[in-house]
């Protein structure tokens, strides 16, 4: 089981990257659960600044940017 | 055990590339030809005629404004990628004041922003040490010297009012960082901000190809364009109607020169179009074409990107409220002057 954490406060892109996280899951077959961030503290403890971030179990794959659910499931299969 | 089949149409990066931007050049040239093509001799309408103008006004706006979005956007992105805040941050941290504030409105202007990630960028900012004021010329700065507006001035006006824009949102930018730190409102920035120093700040290198780069553009400004469409439609549609019909002493009588009260008027009109700026600027283009006061036409779209309720109150969780009034009032009273300055030099 991976956890996928998307963190940023709901901006156009945040739901862009949610989005590309949940079609990723489907398309690498991995078991995985999608979780939203929205708390500030939580965010910034990631050392991100620029939203939306993702994070595959515990550790910061991309931030500022929303990565194609391509690549998202590629990480996914190598984590 | 997974196996992963991505789906790889695999036609050459370069190619793509090449082919888009390449379509691009052809769409510039012919747009005009066609609208009027399309206007006079397939709609049969006369060239000088309210409805005609209106009509051909309209048909050579979309394709134009839509070209110009795809792909300046596209290559401001590109080059914003490369410019992240974790980067910028680091760079206005060590700085003096005044180098510090004047960097942090430069930097604004190719760091991406959006209003969401104000909060995020403001404890980010704050935490590497950067001073208040500076930390604000990047705050005013970034929203305000947009990509969005500054294509469509560039696109519609000409180089130099897109120019003269860049310069006055700087200035502003600047002026009102300096005036900031001079305030020393450090103690209305909210507690738990200066707590969180020092907990973040290993910033994570990423690896982008320039493959990466150039779809992760792409698919930003498609996503964009997508979303302000219907804005950017009806503002050229009623930017049309006004360059077809609308009278030009009437539009020199209430935007242009002659009339004092015409900057304020403008700032209060732009505050509840904030975030629509792109389908605004075919309506100021018609308005400036019929004799508004170029000033005035400056204050309303400073006025638009940069006072944006919805940021001040996001900002909410992290500053006290004198300081937001500091940070908008300060705003306000520098768009006012740069309306009334360009006006007065004018004319």
């Amino acid at each position: 089981m991976k956890t996928i954490e998307v963190l940023g406060p709901g901006c156009n892109n945040c739901k862009r990257l949610e989005a590309n996280a949940r079609e990723a899951v489907t398309m690498a077959g991995v078991d995985a659960e999608v979780i939203k961030v929205i708390d500030y503290a939580r965010i910034m403890s990631y050392g991100i600044m620029s939203t939306p971030g993702l994070v595959i179990d515990g550790k910061v794959v991309s931030y500022g940017r929303v990565p194609s659910a391509g690549d998202i499931a590629a990480w996914l299969s190598e984590a | 055990m997974t196996t992963l089949v991505l789906p790889q149409p695999r036609v050459p990066f370069w190619l793509v590339v090449g082919s888009a931007v390449v379509a691009w050049i052809v769409a510039w040239f012919v747009a005009a030809p066609l609208a009027a093509w399309f206007a006079f001799d397939l709609l049969g309408l006369e060239p000088g005629t309210h409805i005609g103008e209106a009509v051909a006004f309209f048909l050579y706006d979309v394709p134009k404004v839509l070209l110009l979005l795809l792909g300046i956007v596209t290559v401001v992105t590109l080059i914003r990628g490369f410019f992240p805040p974790e980067k910028v941050r680091g760079t206005l941290a060590g700085r003096g004041e005044l180098a510090g504030t004047v960097g942090a409105a430069g930097l604004g202007i190719v760091t991406p922003f959006c209003s969401c990630s104000a909060v995020p960028l403001f404890i980010g900012f704050v935490e590497a040490g950067v001073p208040l004021g500076v930390t604000f010329a990047f705050l005013i700065s970034s929203p305000m010297v947009n990509e969005v507006a500054l294509v469509l001035l560039w696109g519609l006006f000409g180089p130099s009012i897109a120019l003269v824009y860049m310069a006055a949102g700087l200035t502003v930018a600047i002026v009102g960082g300096f005036v900031i730190g001079r305030l020393h409102m450090e103690r209305y920035v909210e507690d738990y901000v200066w707590a969180l120093q020092g907990t973040g700040g290993s910033s994570i290198e990423m690896k982008l190809t320039p493959e990466d780069r150039v779809r992760d553009a792409w698919s930003y400004t498609k996503d964009l364009v997508r979303r302000i469409l219907p804005y950017i439609l009806a503002g050229i549609g009623i930017g049309a109607f006004i360059h077809g019909f609308v009278p030009t002493e009437l539009v020199v009588a209430i935007g242009g020169p002659g009339n004092p009260l015409a900057v304020p008027f403008v700032v209060l009109l732009a505050i509840p179009l904030y975030s629509n700026a792109a389908g605004t600027i075919p309506i100021v283009q018609a308005l400036l074409g019929k004799g508004m006061a170029v000033g005035t036409t400056l204050a309303f779209m400073m006025a638009m990107t940069a006072i944006s309720l919805p940021e001040f109150i996001i900002l909410k969780k992290v500053i006290k409220t004198p300081l937001i009034a500091a940070f908008a009032t300060i705003v306000t009273i520098g768009i006012l002057v740069i309306g009334y300055l360009f006006n007065f030099l004018i004319y």
